[in-house]
């Protein structure tokens, strides 16, 4: 029982991405969740705009499909298989506490001083979200691939685009969280 | 019934992303501060079994269960796109600490602000299919 209420481990958790990966094989399609986001453009007429998004979408509805269920699991993992809050290194939240003031770890599963509900009615979390979020559809567009499309799928497959896109990845989060963090959040 | 298929390993992608923590912004914050080998571990575990499995499949000519061809094919070469998209993508991974699975993860358990991000991700996307052609590839 407590398998399914405890955080997974990572050896846990690593396996059954594996799984995931090898299950979509199976069925015909390679595991990359980011390409449904151009599938959501163009089932919503985002064609008129670009031709980027003139083509068969509904011959990738499979990965709609894919995330509908990814909010599902959501939304039971959340519900019935834990308690939502996320312990992480001690040092690490005590740095998030003194230089951010982002006193949640341990607590909660996002931080509740950037993803609370109260802290909407400040733009400046609007805009962090919302920044984020265009970064990372526009990056995993240009790059052709996200956190699974390359760093699992790509990686798997031994692709050296896939490398060097994970090697950005990293870039970018280390630049983002150990130069811009300071400017943002300080 | 093939639908069904889909969103049941959506399901189960979910409830591992949950249960995993990777769908956490401490996660993602605290791998970037190298403050734990979790995420690496994740990450680390589920390549090496992908190496091995599609070695296998590669080499035994498995199919798809519907007998259609595996979806492997190379990626295409270049390295500006998969650089500079990389690092863009990397920047907004550690700023919304979260990425385009797990968006639909938390959205699904009930993280109104994640619409945001997912907004922002599909205006996101919305510019590289329009600045596409100027851009370099």
């Amino acid at each position: 029982m407590n398998i399914l209420y405890e955080p997974w481990p990572w050896y846990v958790g690593g396996p059954l991405i594996a799984l995931v990966l090898f299950l979509l094989l199976f069925a015909g399609k390679q595991f990359g969740m980011s390409s449904n986001l151009r599938t959501a453009c163009a089932a919503m007429d985002a064609d008129k705009l670009s031709d980027y998004f003139n083509y068969d979408w509904k011959s990738k509805r499979w990965n709609l499909l894919v995330v509908l269920g990814a909010a599902m699991g959501g939304f039971i993992a959340s519900h019935y298989m834990s308690n939502s809050a996320v312990a992480i290194n001690s040092d690490v939240a005590q740095q998030l506490a003194t230089d951010y003031k982002i006193t949640s770890a341990g607590e909660a599963y996002l931080p509740s001083e950037i993803f609370s509900l109260e802290a909407l009615g400040d733009p400046f979390n609007i805009a962090i979200l919302l920044l984020g979020g265009m970064m990372v559809g526009f990056g995993a567009r240009y790059g052709g691939g996200c956190t699974s499309g390359h760093g699992i799928s790509g990686l798997s497959n031994l692709q050296r685009p896939s490398l060097i896109a994970v090697l950005g990845f990293f870039i970018g989060g280390l630049i983002m969280v150990h130069l811009l963090y300071p400017l943002i959040f300080g | 019934m093939k639908n069904i298929v889909y969103i049941i390993i959506g399901i189960l992608f979910g409830i591992i992303m949950y249960k995993s923590e990777a769908a956490s912004w401490f996660r993602i914050y605290e791998m970037f501060q190298f403050g734990s080998f979790h995420m690496y571990g994740l990450m680390g575990s589920a390549v090496l079994l992908g190496i091995v499995g599609i070695k296998v499949i590669k080499q035994k000519n498995i199919q798809p269960l519907d007998g259609s061809d595996m979806s492997l094919e190379p990626k295409d070469k270049s390295v500006t796109r998969y650089l500079v998209g990389g690092i863009i993508f990397g920047l907004g991974w550690a700023l919304a600490g979260v990425c385009p699975g797990p968006m639909y993860v938390l959205a699904g358990a009930g993280y109104v602000s994640i619409l945001i991000v997912i907004l922002g991700a599909l205006i996101g996307t919305l510019i590289y299919g329009v600045l596409r052609k100027k851009l370099p590839h």
